[in-house]
């Protein structure tokens, strides 16, 4: 379908994944948890941001994006973010990463749901936008890769017509069928129901170029107006509001799409699925292909250094319990996992870049040293 | 308005989810068999569920995306639709590889067209959607480019060949409809729809001829029908907009839905319209003709409002619309409404 999701879906994913690893490494400077307690500083977190940020909005890196292809498989997509949120020294397992990949998802999710018209993706990419620039604020080349996106998008995206985005939003919104993973937040809310679906208002003003529904004009042959009456709409809108800016700069007017996170409690991140849910494990038979898509993305991504002993190794979520059950949870995906990976052709540049993981010693777990190499290489591939 | 008109029937459990894409719903009624079909896209898939009209018996069939295992990406449909014609129901799925056809009751695939691709991706997306059955012999579905193809149907059997295509569109077609009061006296056999609302109006043939152009004002219209020579069009604005077909003279402009319209529908025995959009409602209205005027008349009726729900699949289940049945995004049922 759509040939132009990719920049888009990442700078939303990215967005809520960079406001949620803001709010959690906050939390952690003051959490009780001894492993952690001491080793983040206000500059580490920054840092971490930093480079995240930096690696998203490289030129290499947006420029593979926005070139006209297909959205990635859900496992493609997952890969390539994880590795983002490896950009930097942090490390994070795969109990914390699927539950930030959860909330990531759900989040946009219920923004594309939201968006009032189709074009207004826009203004919801435009609150990420902005708000990342914020983060990186104080280091003025990074400020300089986001503005130069911010403007490349705004080129390639404003001569879409309405159909274009709806297709796109539609692409989207196909690629995120089936997913009812329960957030705290929202359920906290009441934006989503119990049953991991979104609660959709019938009420409030309706979007920009939308008349208020209730009237039924008639017009005779000469096309003058010859009758009008009102229906009951069984809802109650109200006129839209003004239209936000869709300029580098300016009042976006809507809140879709700003941090949620930021006046939050660590609670409120918790996620739940129903474990009897169809996970999407059945044969991908693209996998080859989706490999060399993503090495050649993954290729120009910057590797930190693996072994470097400041690595952190940061549990963003769980509490011993929970990392137990979701453990149990992934357990039986990696043995699938490990196979696939082997039918696939070792010589892709992917592989390369996964065997930088391998090709290192292996490090004696502490509690609070940087995690086992295998682990890393381990989590790589469960996403895939 | 009869707030009483409809009441909630048993649902109908799909294997998997509805996609948002238009029209996202097609119904077959077979009476000889007292039975009725039901299709809605999921990704790359179609559900196809027939129901016994006793409501005891379901059974599934899921019908593949063409190509769906292609290394370079899935194939995703954008439609599935039954075309009725005189002497066989031919079900015709559109998606980004092309179009596929199969006989009755999805067990057999009689026809296969692959679209055209670029040889180096392009911007524009590719893709065929809007699905038509034309008087007695045609099937048009349209293409992302705006074409549409035109296909010859023999009464039986594979050879089904293109007979023409179309260029009049400049961008994706988005719906077609053919007139489906039964007359034969309607001058207008086909309407499509595209991308920035523009409606061409044609005539059936040897080579089809356009007989009207009703220029759209830049908002997609997703969906249109064609009853007793007025084009009914539902806009992403949420306006219904009646026109009559020949002339492009506008009849009724009704602000409809709050959202974007992704399914119109009529019963054509008794001149019902039904609209659903992303707003969650689903609205039943009457269409009169008073010929002596030349003037269309619609009336609200009913309202149902599927609760959290971006509907995107509309229709009724009869002639003379004595119950619709509804798909929304995300949902795995078709929940089904009939008159009280």
């Amino acid at each position: 379908m759509s040939m132009r999701t990719l920049p888009l879906v990442f700078i939303n994913l990215g967005g809520e994944m960079l406001y949620i690893l803001d709010q959690r490494l906050q939390t952690q400077n003051t959490a009780d948890d001894n492993t952690q307690k001491g080793v983040w500083s206000d500059d580490d977190r920054k840092r971490v941001m930093n480079d995240i940020i930096a690696t998203m909005f490289s030129k290499a890196f947006m420029e593979e994006l926005l070139k006209p292809q297909d959205l990635y498989s859900n496992r493609a997509l997952r890969t390539v973010l994880t590795r983002l949120a490896h950009a930097s020294i942090m490390r994070l397992n795969p109990a914390s990463m699927d539950r930030l990949y959860e909330l990531m998802v759900m989040a946009f999710k219920y923004q594309l749901l939201l968006c009032p018209r189709p074009r207004d993706l826009l203004i919801i990419s435009y609150n990420h936008i902005d708000a990342i620039r914020e983060f990186v604020r104080d280091t003025p080349s990074v400020l300089n890769q986001v503005d130069e996106t911010h403007r490349k998008i705004i080129e390639v995206y404003t001569p879409l017509s309405d159909g274009e985005f709806q297709l796109l939003r539609q692409t989207l919104l196909i690629f995120l069928q089936d997913m009812h993973v329960r957030v705290s937040l929202f359920l906290k809310d009441k934006v989503q129901n119990p049953n991991g679906r979104f609660a959709l208002s019938t009420t409030g003003p309706v979007p920009h170029g939308t008349e208020v529904p209730g009237l039924i004009r008639m017009f005779s042959g000469n096309g003058k107006e010859w009758k009008r009456w009102e229906f009951p709409t069984g809802g109650s809108y109200t006129s839209s509001i003004r239209v936000g800016s869709f300029e580098r700069f300016g009042d976006r007017v809507s809140r879709i799409g700003t941090n949620m996170y930021s006046v939050t409690q660590p609670e409120e991140t918790h996620t739940s699925k129903n474990y009897s849910q169809k996970a999407n494990s059945e044969p991908n038979p693209l996998a080859k292909e989706e490999l060399n898509l993503l090495a050649r993305l993954l290729g120009g991504m910057k590797v930190q250094n693996r072994n470097t002993e400041t690595g952190f190794r940061v549990n963003l979520f769980a509490t011993d319990q929970e990392e137990e059950e979701a453990s149990l949870f992934n357990s039986g995906c990696d043995a699938y996992c490990s196979i696939l990976i082997r039918d696939v052709q070792v010589n892709t540049e992917l592989a390369r870049i996964a065997g930088e993981f391998t090709g290192e010693p292996e490090q004696t777990e502490s509690p609070e040293g940087p995690s086992n190499k295998g682990d890393d290489l381990l989590a790589m591939m469960d996403e895939l | 308005m009869a707030s009483n008109m409809y009441h909630k029937e048993k649902s109908i459990q799909m294997k998997s989810s509805a996609s948002a894409l238009y029209n996202n719903l097609s119904v077959l009624r077979i009476a000889p068999r007292s039975l009725t079909y039901f299709t809605v896209v999921h990704a790359n898939m179609v559900n196809m569920v027939s129901a016994s009209w006793d409501g005891l018996n379901y059974s599934h069939r899921q019908l593949q995306s063409k190509e769906a295992n292609v290394a370079t990406s899935s194939s995703l449909i954008m439609q599935a639709a039954w075309c009725v014609l005189p002497s066989r129901d031919i079900l015709v799925l559109t998606s980004q590889k092309g179009i596929q056809m199969y006989e009755s009751d999805g067990s057999i695939m009689v026809y296969w067209h692959a679209l055209d691709t670029p040889e180096t991706q392009t911007a524009q997306a590719v893709f065929a959607r809007g699905i038509a059955a034309v008087r007695e012999k045609y099937i048009c579905v349209g293409i992302s480019s705006g074409s549409m193809l035109v296909f010859d149907v023999p009464i039986k059997g594979s050879n089904i060949t293109l007979s023409e295509v179309l260029e009049e569109h400049k961008e994706s077609i988005t719906d077609l409809a053919s007139e489906c009061s039964g007359s034969l006296e309607c001058i207008a056999d086909m309407v499509s729809a595209d991308d920035s609302g523009n409606l061409c109006v044609w005539k059936s043939g040897e080579d089809f001829q356009l007989l009207n152009k009703i220029p759209g004002f830049d908002m997609s219209c997703s969906s249109v029908k064609l009853w007793k020579g007025t084009v009914v069009a539902g806009y992403g604005t949420g306006q219904i907009r009646l026109y009559e077909a020949v002339t492009g003279i506008v009849h009724a402009e009704v602000n409809a839905h709050a959202r974007w319209i992704y399914s119109l529908d009529i019963a054509p025995f008794s001149g019902l319209l039904l609209s659903a959009a992303e707003d969650s409602l689903v609205r039943v209205w009457h269409l009169t003709m008073t010929p002596e005027t030349n003037s269309v008349e619609i009336v609200h009726m009913y309202n149902e409002c599927v609760t959290d729900t971006q509907i995107c699949g509309a229709k009724f289940c009869d002639g003379d619309g004595y119950a619709f049945a509804v798909t929304g995004y995300d949902l795995s049922e078709i929940i089904r409404y009939t008159q009280v």
